[in-house]
């Protein structure tokens, strides 16, 4: 067997979910190819290679990879695909955005956020905002899939050298042009990298309160994230939601502020080791989850938080 | 401009799902089911359009057993023009559906496909990616904006690091993600005309679309459940345990 992994990557640095890939595909077992397909993306493929274990790097370096277009990228990875039994992209929106085209071009289904590998062609995947664990077996010739990255541990970033192979092909898709981006800049570590995370929910009331948990994850390292309810009034940005259609984590610690803990929060955050929940509501479904639970104005207890990190 | 819109039924987001005590599957007998949120949120965008005098034409089509047909009448009151059923089996895997779609969509000549981005049952997100993949046709998933510029789409889309602005050529796919709008109530005088507005059945074979079925459900399982854990009456205490006890912080 062999395995292709879509490594996530912005060009210039391999995303640290990669190596939460490498160990998925160790699980399923055979030769490891890492694709690192971008623009410029020389060290993004080197440090790639450097992961152990690995067979070898193939970088497709083009302007047409520049922006992970699935239209773009789908065609290219249909392409290489010949010979690999496993083809693993990353649970981001850029692994659901390309693997599915790329299962459906080689006339395959495809796999949804495996988070165990019971066996070379039966995994186990979260359903129903994770309310229930499917089992799944593909009798299809290659199976494509996407990993949810928190559901593994991540490869040793070090003490591989593997080859970097480059792939001269382009596929640029006529109907499709990338605009532009706004991204989120900032210091603290990814959503779903970190091993502390901070969120807020509505109780927060308003984006400038958010300004409460950054001090707090500035003195504990942490990533700050949010419910839905607080992205969806406007208080900071979508790329933080955490939930069943935003992002999964599991940190070793989650801290919840002012969220009452509806299903679609706690499908994206129950895996985390230990989750502290801070409410003024004692009835918070987040209580039921949650390791320590203090019930308290937020206002209050957050300040006081800080000062005692 | 014609906007054909994919729906599906699933279980209503307020139910809590339960396991089967033989652990097949889950329980869905005499649960309340509904309009996937984020095809309502399609729907919604394909009226929308119509209301702008951009879109000529709303389709929706859904795929399943003659049940979902209550879903269709669903979004044939929030403004859709009419509805097609494709006669299947509730589960089918997503090849399967894509596939179908993709008859469908060459049927009516769609300029514009709408899909929710995922079902809040099988929580696949990959339906919308594979039609395009099959028509050959550019992708906007996870729309948070959706603006028609004569032949061309601009849609914004909800990724892990922000935003991002792609520009599309018709006929093209999209997936909603929430913040795309909000959706409507359907009135009632709205709900009592939906029942007069076309409905019609297909099956897979007289499209002309074949069914992949690869993909085989072993069993289903409740997830580890936490418990509870204590509660603690002042910060001190909370970073304490933090601290001695969980040893998570330094």
């Amino acid at each position: 067997m062999s395995i292709l992994i879509i490594a996530e990557h912005d060009n210039q640095s391999l995303k640290p979910v990669t190596l939460n890939l490498v160990t998925a595909a160790r699980q399923i077992g055979g030769d490891i190819d890492l694709l690192v397909a971008g623009e410029n993306a020389q060290a993004a493929a080197e440090t790639a290679g450097a992961i152990a274990g690995i067979r070898k790097v193939i970088l497709a370096d083009h302007a047409a990879y520049a922006h992970q277009l699935a239209e773009n990228l789908g065609k290219l990875v249909v392409e290489l695909a010949d010979g690999y039994s496993h083809i693993l992209a990353p649970g981001t929106t850029t692994g659901k955005n390309v693997a599915p085209r790329v299962a459906a071009l080689l006339g395959v289904n495809q796999l949804s956020d495996i988070i165990a590998v019971e066996a070379a062609d039966t995994f186990k995947r979260p359903i129903y905002a994770g309310n229930a664990i499917a089992t799944v077996k593909s009798t299809d010739a290659v199976k494509v899939m996407t990993v949810r990255g928190t559901a593994f541990d991540a490869a040793e970033a070090t003490g591989g050298s593997a080859a970097i192979e480059a792939c001269g092909a382009v596929h640029q898709h006529a109907d499709v042009r990338f605009v532009g981006e706004e991204l989120a800049q900032s210091d603290r570590p990814e959503l779903t990298a970190a091993s502390v995370v901070v969120s807020g929910g509505r109780g927060m009331g308003n984006g400038d309160n958010f300004e409460l948990l950054n001090k707090v994850a500035d003195k504990l390292g942490a990533a700050v994230g949010a419910s839905r309810a607080a992205v969806d009034a406007g208080f900071v940005p979508n790329d933080m939601q955490v939930g069943q259609t935003g992002k999964m984590v599991a940190p070793e610690l989650y801290i919840a502020v002012g969220i009452s803990g509806a299903i679609q929060h706690l499908a994206g955050m129950k895996d985390s080791k230990v989750i502290v929940a801070i409410n003024k509501d004692e009835e918070a479904p987040i209580f039921q989850v949650a390791d320590y639970s203090l019930v308290g104005d937020l206002f209050e207890a957050v300040p006081e938080l800080e000062s005692r990190l | 401009m014609k906007v054909l819109v994919a729906v599906k039924r699933v279980i209503d987001y307020n139910v809590k799902v339960r396991v089967k005590s033989d652990r097949s599957d889950v329980d869905l007998a005499n649960v309340k089911m509904a309009l996937n949120p984020f095809c309502e949120i399609a729907v919604e965008e394909a009226v929308r359009l119509k209301e702008a005098g951009t879109a000529s034409e709303v389709v929706v089509v859904s795929i399943g057993s003659k049940a979902c047909q209550e879903q269709l009448r669903t979004a044939l009151a929030l403004g859709a023009d009419r509805a097609i059923q494709v006669e299947a089996a509730d589960q089918l895997d997503s090849l399967s559906v894509a596939r179908i779609l993709q008859k469908v969509a060459e049927e009516e000549s769609a300029d514009l496909i709408l899909l929710g981005k995922q079902a809040i049952d099988s929580d696949n997100n990959q339906t919308g990616q594979m039609l395009a993949a099959l028509m050959d046709r550019p992708q906007a998933t996870f729309a948070s904006a959706v603006v028609v510029e004569g032949e061309s789409l601009q849609v914004t889309r909800e990724i892990d690091g922000g935003l991002q602005t792609l520009s599309l050529n018709l006929p093209a796919i999209v997936t909603t993600d929430l913040r795309l709008n909000e959706p409507r109530y359907a009135s009632l005088p709205n709900i009592m005309k939906a029942k007069k507005k076309p409905l019609d059945v297909k099956t897979p074979d007289e499209l002309g679309a074949q069914l992949a079925g690869s993909v085989e459900l072993l069993g289903v399982e409740p997830p580890a459940e936490r418990q509870a854990g204590i509660k603690v009456s002042s910060v001190e205490e909370l970073v304490d345990k933090l601290r001695n006890e969980a040893k998570v912080i330094a």
